[in-house]
């Protein structure tokens, strides 16, 4: 090949390579690298595909299990859900392309971890996704959410996936940097998984999907920067997404791995053919040759750098059993796709890249993941803050009237406005629709079920990054357990701001000892994720937002909880310690306008042992009605179960409750509902489990009675509870 | 009873309109691929919910074209029931088989709800297992279910009674806020003149299963096995 180049140390700069990074790169290569190289380099080594400053810290927590099949390091983990089957899910940032392009910048989101999941094998169930938006009163917010949520709307409505749960959340902190978090979780036979590890010489190497052009280059290296007021700038960076096309992809990919003639299979997401060719044979220890000219181009006076850094969407890598192109070739013609046979796996251990008959990069593989730079970035710990006591605050509404204020913000009003816009319906297996502590999914054909959530308290992980980090897992834990499911396995998506400043670093490494710790207790080990850091704008950093999307089973559907409270004269239970928590809390920060003190305490051992409790008494069927308590405490959790159902409750609780026992947000803790026969059972069962119960109420009526607080009528509450969204963004 | 189902690339409710088929038939429905020009000899061709090619251009307009809609158009000439779903109902519009069509929703959003039908019509393959004015519930998931027809067009329909079902609300009042997607009259399904084609909007095969929350559109594939076979 020819070496002369004219790369120079700020060209590598502009690259988002250090110069150190950048004379690693000279003497892995033993001469300067050209420019195709240089790109290969910056996207690899990139803190999207590199994870250099956080992998010190993933490899603490916890990922096995009997259960899980395939943890971090594969396009997504893969669990045991039994009877032959596995549940293969990820949850993945599209953050900054989100806030340049909402709508495609979602769209794509959605696009690239739907192929993370059917790329292993499995047909995908469920989307979910975790949003955080800025402030409702910044100029750019309500076109950021018209956008993302008409994006996320239009892939998966398209493709054929129901869309059924999430979070959205607003703060003044995600004003110049969203959070678009999407999960995909999908189902596929154990004996057909398929992984991306590159094997066998002479094996081809083949591309299928959609057509390559110049969208999307360098977005992985976009995704490590952090943004300023020049942002805007880098639209072209944002890939266009096509709907249609990946269920094109989708069927006819399922269709070829029902066959016997797939090596390894990885799709082309983050830093396009680069890191899927990159990583299979990295995986694989081969070397791997690749003819450039014979990739499907959408645009001509394409370059090898264009082409190995091109983000278009809807593509796939593919190693094939030699010999079997034809056959795989015929799946594709039928679903009208590209197909090209674009190179050859080799035994030289190097990439190497031709082009008009010329050698344009000529890398070695393992040299050049094994140097890919790993940091310890100084870290600061985040600074204890105050316990607040309900007595240190006074309230400024009567309970009555906080309550209807609580239902009504934007962060716990009704999200109707935006799960109607998603298909949550196709497949016709959606058991739990949008709204609920988890959406619950039908195992097609049978009458057991996955439940599925995402959850994040940022200002819990912002308070105390430890606790934060720790309530994440336990929320989402107890959202599953709330459902009747037993718990199996979570997937994370860390949003944190520039690990380059040592108190963001320190928020990362104290969300990960969180997450970690909570993990090793609940047994709900972290199969899969992704970090996205410099979620900063003009130096100011997002909450940390460590989203957590988990996935447990329910073995019987006749035996699950739901929310809503649909029946007369039964006895509510409040299961769980209530001591009245308000630090921290969404009452401090609506009502009193404070945004300080400690979050709530996580007590990882008695969360275990209430939360067992209340799995056993939904799975043994006594229990069909459970919500668990989170955001607003014990008066949120009742309000939004009587909306649901549509039966009221009279309250029976302590002349001497006050704003901390309705608001506060200690953890562990559900309100049940259930027949007052079996409800007295269930106390005394309860008190030798050592768990603690209490009837606080019974269900029946038009309104929700709180005791000497007065009544709020269901249609009171619901038109408050629905009022906010849909009147803002109509606005 | 035979019934078919069309399989275009970007359909996505075939298999729950199989499903729900299979349910009342109690055998599984043909499933014909859209590049074929031959149907099987059945007794119902049900065209599903999806976006066909993609629908980047207007919903159902590249499908009529399909090889296999001509076919269908034959079948429907001969008097085979022909039942359009959603992407269906767009697809039967463009190719001919029924008036109006379908524009973008009103408030321009896709939307996806559980929606109150009143059944109109009672008297077709569809329908016989509702009662006259019957109140289901079924959902929607559309973008463009917007019907529209000109206004000697809309006489006529009302005129020959081939407005099969409207949205209302619960008590079955015909109400714009009933409404979801805008459609003139409230129109949620229209026949064809022989009354053995229909198009409808909203998704019975969705709430064919009390498991999912309801069961009211499982009358609508009983009543074609009845009448039909």
């Amino acid at each position: 090949m020819n070496v002369q180049s004219n790369v120079t140390p700020e060209l590598a700069a502009e690259h988002g390579l250090t110069p150190d990074e950048f004379a690693r790169a000279v003497e892995i290569l033993g001469r300067k690298p050209n420019i195709t190289e240089l790109g290969i380099f910056s996207v690899m080594w990139s803190e999207h595909c590199s994870y250099k400053s956080s992998k010190k810290w993933l490899r603490t927590l916890p990922t096995e299990a009997p259960w899980v099949i395939c943890g971090p390091g594969e396009n997504a983990g893969v669990i045991d859900i039994g009877r032959g089957l596995a549940a293969i899910f990820k949850m993945e940032s599209h953050n900054h392309p989100s806030y340049i392009e909402p709508y495609q910048g979602a769209a794509t989101g959605v696009g690239g971890i739907l192929r993370d999941v059917f790329t292993m094998g499995a047909r995908p169930i469920a989307n979910l996704n975790a949003l955080r938006f800025g402030s409702p009163d910044h100029p750019k917010t309500r076109h950021l959410v018209s956008g993302v949520v008409a994006g996320i709307g239009g892939y998966g409505n398209c493709i054929g996936v129901p869309t059924v749960g999430g979070e959205c959340t607003f703060h003044s902190s995600y004003d110049g940097n969203i959070l678009v978090n999407a999960m995909t979780v999908g189902i596929a036979s154990t004996d057909r998984i398929f992984y991306a590890e590159a094997a066998g010489v002479g094996n081809p190497v083949i591309y299928v999907g959609s057509k390559t052009g110049r969208d999307g280059i360098h977005g992985a290296t976009m995704a490590s920067a952090e943004f300023d007021d020049q942002s805007d700038k880098k639209r072209p960076t944002v890939q266009v997404g096509d709907p249609f096309t990946e269920k094109l992809l989708l069927e006819a990919c399922l269709e070829l791995m029902a066959t016997d003639t797939i090596v390894a299979i990885q799709d082309m997401g983050a830093a396009g053919l680069t890191s899927s060719s990159f990583e299979m044979a990295s995986r694989g220890g081969m070397g791997i040759d690749l003819d450039l000219d014979e990739v499907p181009m959408r645009e001509t006076g394409m370059s090898a750098y264009d082409l190995m850094l091109s983000e278009s969407q809807e593509r796939m890598l593919i190693v094939l059993k030699a010999g079997r192109e034809d056959d795989a070739r015929a799946i594709f013609e039928k679903w009208e796709l590209d197909f090209a046979v674009i190179g050859r796996l080799t035994k030289s251990g190097r990439m190497v890249l031709k082009m008009g008959g010329e050698v344009v990069a000529d890398l070695p593989v393992a040299p050049l993941a094994e140097a890919a730079p790993e940091y310890d970035r100084p870290h600061r710990q985040t600074p204890a803050r105050p316990e607040i006591l309900a007595s240190d605050i006074v309230p400024k509404k009567s309970i009555k009237d906080a309550l209807l204020t609580l239902i009504a913000t934007p962060d716990l009003c009704s999200k109707r406005w935006i799960w109607e816009q998603y298909d949550h319906m196709v497949m016709a297996d959606t058991v739990a629709r949008p709204g609920g502590d988890a959406a619950v999914m039908r195992i097609h054909d049978s009458n057991r079920a996955l439940a599925i959530t995402t959850d994040c308290t940022p200002r819990y992980v912002a308070a105390d990054p430890v606790e934060g980090g720790k309530q994440a897992v336990a929320e989402c834990w107890r959202n599953l357990t709330a459902t009747g499911a037993r718990p199996l396995a979570i997937t994370d998506c860390l949003n944190f701001g520039s690990p380059e400043r040592e108190d963001v670093m320190g928020q990362f490494v104290g969300a990960i000892s969180g997450i970690g710790e909570a993990a090793r207790s609940l047994d709900f080990p972290i199969v899969s994720g992704n970090v996205s850091f410099y979620n900063e704008t003009n130096g100011k950093a997002v909450q940390p937002t460590p989203a957590i999307g988990g996935v447990g089973l329910i073995d019987d559907l006749d035996h699950t909880a739901h929310v809503g409270l649909d029946k007369p004269d039964l006895a509510v239970i409040a299961i769980g310690a209530t001591t009245g928590h308000l630090g921290a809390s969404i009452y401090l920060r609506e009502i009193s306008g404070s945004e300080d003190g400690a979050p709530p305490r996580v007590d990882l051992v008695a969360e275990r042992r209430n939360g067992d409790f209340v799995q056993t008494q939904i799975s043994s069927g006594t229990v069909k009605i459970c919500h668990d308590v989170s955001d607003g405490g014990i008066a949120v959790a009742l309000a939004e179960m009587v909306m649901a159902g549509g039966k009221g409750i009279t309250l029976s609780v302590s002349d001497t409750a006050d704003h901390g026992w309705w608001f506060g947000e200690d953890q562990g803790r559900y309100i049940l509902a259930v027949d007052q026969s079996a409800g007295q059972k269930l106390i005394s069962d309860s008190r030798e489990a050592n768990v603690p119960a209490q009837q606080i109420g019974v269900s029946g009526g038009e309104v929700l009675e709180l005791g000497r607080e007065g009544a709020i009528s269901i249609t009171s509450l619901r038109e408050a509870a629905e009022r906010w969204l849909a009147t803002y963004m109509d606005a | 009873m035979k019934a078919a189902v069309i399989v275009f690339p970007g359909s996505n409710c075939d298999r729950d309109l199989k499903v729900a088929l299979t349910q009342s038939m109690g055998e599984q429905p043909a499933m014909v691929w859209h590049r074929d020009t031959t149907l099987p000899e059945v007794d119902l061709i049900a065209v599903p919910g999806g976006f066909s090619y993609g629908d980047y251009l207007r919903s159902g307009a590249m499908a009529a074209h399909s090889p296999i809609m001509k076919e269908v158009v034959r079948f429907a000439q001969r008097g085979v029931a022909v039942l359009g779903i959603c992407n269906g109902f767009q697809v039967l519009t463009e190719a001919g088989l029924l008036p109006g069509m379908l524009m973008r929703n009103h408030n321009l959003r896709f939307v996806c709800k559980d929606v109150f039908l009143r059944v109109d019509q009672n008297d077709t393959v569809f329908s016989s297992g509702y009662t006259d004015g019957q109140i289901i519930r079924i959902p929607v998931a559309h973008h463009d279910g917007n019907y529209f027809i000109d206004s000697d067009g809309h006489a006529q329909l009302e005129e020959e009674r081939r407005i099969a079902f409207r949205y209302c609300d619960e008590t079955g009042a015909i109400s714009d806020n009933a409404n979801p997607n805008g459609s003139l009259s409230n129109i949620a399904g229209v026949l064809d003149p022989s009354r053995r084609i229909l198009g409808m909007m909203p998704h019975p095969e969705r709430l064919s299963d009390p498991m999912l929350g309801g069961n009211d559109g499982r009358a609508m594939f009983d009543s074609l096995i009845s009448s039909i076979s």
